[in-house]
């Protein structure tokens, strides 16, 4: 496309760690084209954006951490002509980094689908947005009028919930049929969308790929650990002074994030990491790592006089209620976790922890889906790290702390 | 080998499996089937065939390793 003396970008590579959201404006309106191409320069074709990717070490950003690189190569490798798909579901009640990146650089995530279908050739790329979400559909119906790629876009909207956002769940809402998960193989990869080879790739996993498209893998590994190389977005919420989207480099302790959050505001005696498919740690020097537990970048500063048992019992309740209904292991045993735990939390006598230790066991790796994989991990932190709470609760009924709402649920979708 | 694999969308939780291959299948506190993870033995597939045949939801297949 362009001559080989336009690709030199005139622009330098973001230095800091401020990558994503190096651009975000003060006023909060999304960063329009133009804006977008001076801060990080044109998206021109890259050489090998497959190998770049997968010398990158990026992960997927979407919960699974997946090798993004890797994923490209086997939708590549298929027969027939492949589809992108971006899951802008975000279903996790207390994430908001994915809609962020929508509202506030949708140029950004549109490059990164962009590049991923040129590299796997594509042609068509569809946007899974969940319903309700109108400020990061008319930023996205926005973005996509200045745009002259030559990919077919669509927006479509499709029904929110925690499980929804589980890719199979999501190409068959795309598809008009149940928002629920289906049996894999066949994974999307092989056969997604009206049969297509399928690349769904999460928000946040698209708008790093806009930037190694640009700057590489190089630049992409200078930040970060290793293992775990670039940043990450968490969403920081619980007792800190400033809760909100943060972008930290991966590595980086719990404890220098809630500094980044102006601090904490009271004393907290927990921190769940990765949201309500990762697990509490009492650990302020936890080192955040996508595939160590960040997951989908949920991170909660928890604090000393809110009860862990009454809220993790809560959130149990409410991943059950969320459960597909499809399998019989994650009907019935999430159902059983949470009322359990339940049990505890009310003081009821008889001692459930042996019980909750079996059925999380016994549910992991049941399901059509991680869904029941994911509850039984936070249930199996929750039962290691609130230990003495859950001992009081036992003894006595009750504790010192109270539930006051530190773990959203949402409401159950209609 | 093979692994033997479920559909736990189409299982119905009965547990006719778990009485033909006892050796592979157990139930779980719910009645469902966890089945073990391993490779089938070459002398017990045919259980392993017998089950896939009678189970009445369709639900179980056998899967070679990579699968
Ligand atoms: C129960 C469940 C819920 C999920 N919800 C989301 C979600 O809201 N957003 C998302 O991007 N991925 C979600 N995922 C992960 C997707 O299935 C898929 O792995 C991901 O979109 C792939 O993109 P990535 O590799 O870029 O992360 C969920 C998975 C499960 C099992
Ligand atoms: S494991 Fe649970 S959430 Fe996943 S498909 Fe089965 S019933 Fe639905
Ligand atoms: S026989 Fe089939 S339907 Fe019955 S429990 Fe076994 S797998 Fe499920």
């Amino acid at each position: 496309m362009a001559a080989s003396a336009l690709r030199r970008t005139p622009v330098a590579a973001p230095a800091g760690v401020a990558r994503l959201l190096d651009g975000v404006r003060d006023d909060n309106r999304p960063v329009l084209l133009d804006e977008h191409v001076r801060l990080y320069g044109p998206l021109e074709p890259a050489a090998d954006l497959v190998a770049t990717l997968e010398s990158s070490g990026l992960r997927g950003r979407g919960g699974g951490a997946f090798p993004v690189g890797q994923k490209l190569a086997a939708v590549a490798a298929q027969r027939g002509r492949p589809v992108v798909v971006v899951n802008a579901t975000e279903g996790e009640p207390a994430s908001s980094k994915d809609r962020a990146l929508l509202r506030l650089v949708p140029h950004l995530v549109l490059d990164g689908a962009a590049a991923a279908a040129a590299a796997i050739g594509a042609r068509e790329i569809v946007v899974g947005l969940a319903r309700g979400r109108s400020n990061e559909r008319d930023a996205l119906v926005a973005a996509l009028k200045e745009r002259r790629d030559r990919a077919r876009w669509s927006v479509k909207a499709v029904t929110d919930g925690f499980v929804a956002g589980e890719e199979t769940a999501l190409l068959n809402a795309l598809s008009g049929k149940e928002p629920k998960p289906t049996m894999k193989p066949p994974y999307p990869f092989e056969r997604g969308l009206r049969g297509a080879p399928t690349l769904v790739q999460n928000v946040e996993t698209l708008a790093h790929v806009a930037l190694i498209a640009r700057f590489g893998a190089r630049w992409f590994r200078s930040v970060g650990t290793e293992a775990e190389p670039g940043t990450a977005l968490v969403t920081l919420s619980g007792a800190v002074r400033r809760p909100g989207v943060y972008e930290i480099e991966l590595g980086t302790r719990v404890s220098e994030l809630i500094e980044q959050a102006g601090g904490a505001t009271e004393t907290l005696s927990a921190f769940l990491v990765g949201g309500y498919f990762g697990g509490w740690t009492r650990d302020a020097a936890h080192p955040l790592t996508v595939a160590g537990g960040l997951g989908a970048g949920v991170v909660v500063a928890f604090p000393a006089d809110a009860c862990g048992v009454r809220e993790s019992a809560r959130v149990t309740r409410y991943l059950a209620n969320e459960s597909a209904g499809q399998c019989g292991p994650c009907v019935h045993g999430l159902a059983a976790l949470a009322s359990g735990l339940e049990e505890i939390a009310a003081g009821k006598t008889s001692d459930r922890r042996l019980h909750l230790a079996r059925w999380a066991q016994q549910v992991t790796a049941r399901g059509a889906c991680r869904h029941p994989d994911g509850a039984a991990r936070f249930v199996n932190s929750t039962l290691t790290v609130f230990e003495e709470e859950l001992a009081l609760h036992l003894r006595t009924g009750r504790c010192r702390g109270r539930d006051r709402g530190v773990l959203p649920v949402g409401s159950r979708r209609g | 080998m093979k692994r033997l694999q479920i559909d736990p969308i189409a299982c119905d939780g009965h547990g006719l499996c778990a009485e033909l291959f006892p050796e592979w299948i157990e139930a779980d506190d719910w009645g469902y089937p966890i089945i073990n993870p391993g490779p089938v033995p070459p002398g017990l597939e045919m259980h392993a065939r017998r089950a896939i045949k009678e189970c009445p939801k369709v639900a179980l297949r056998l899967v070679s390793e990579r699968g």
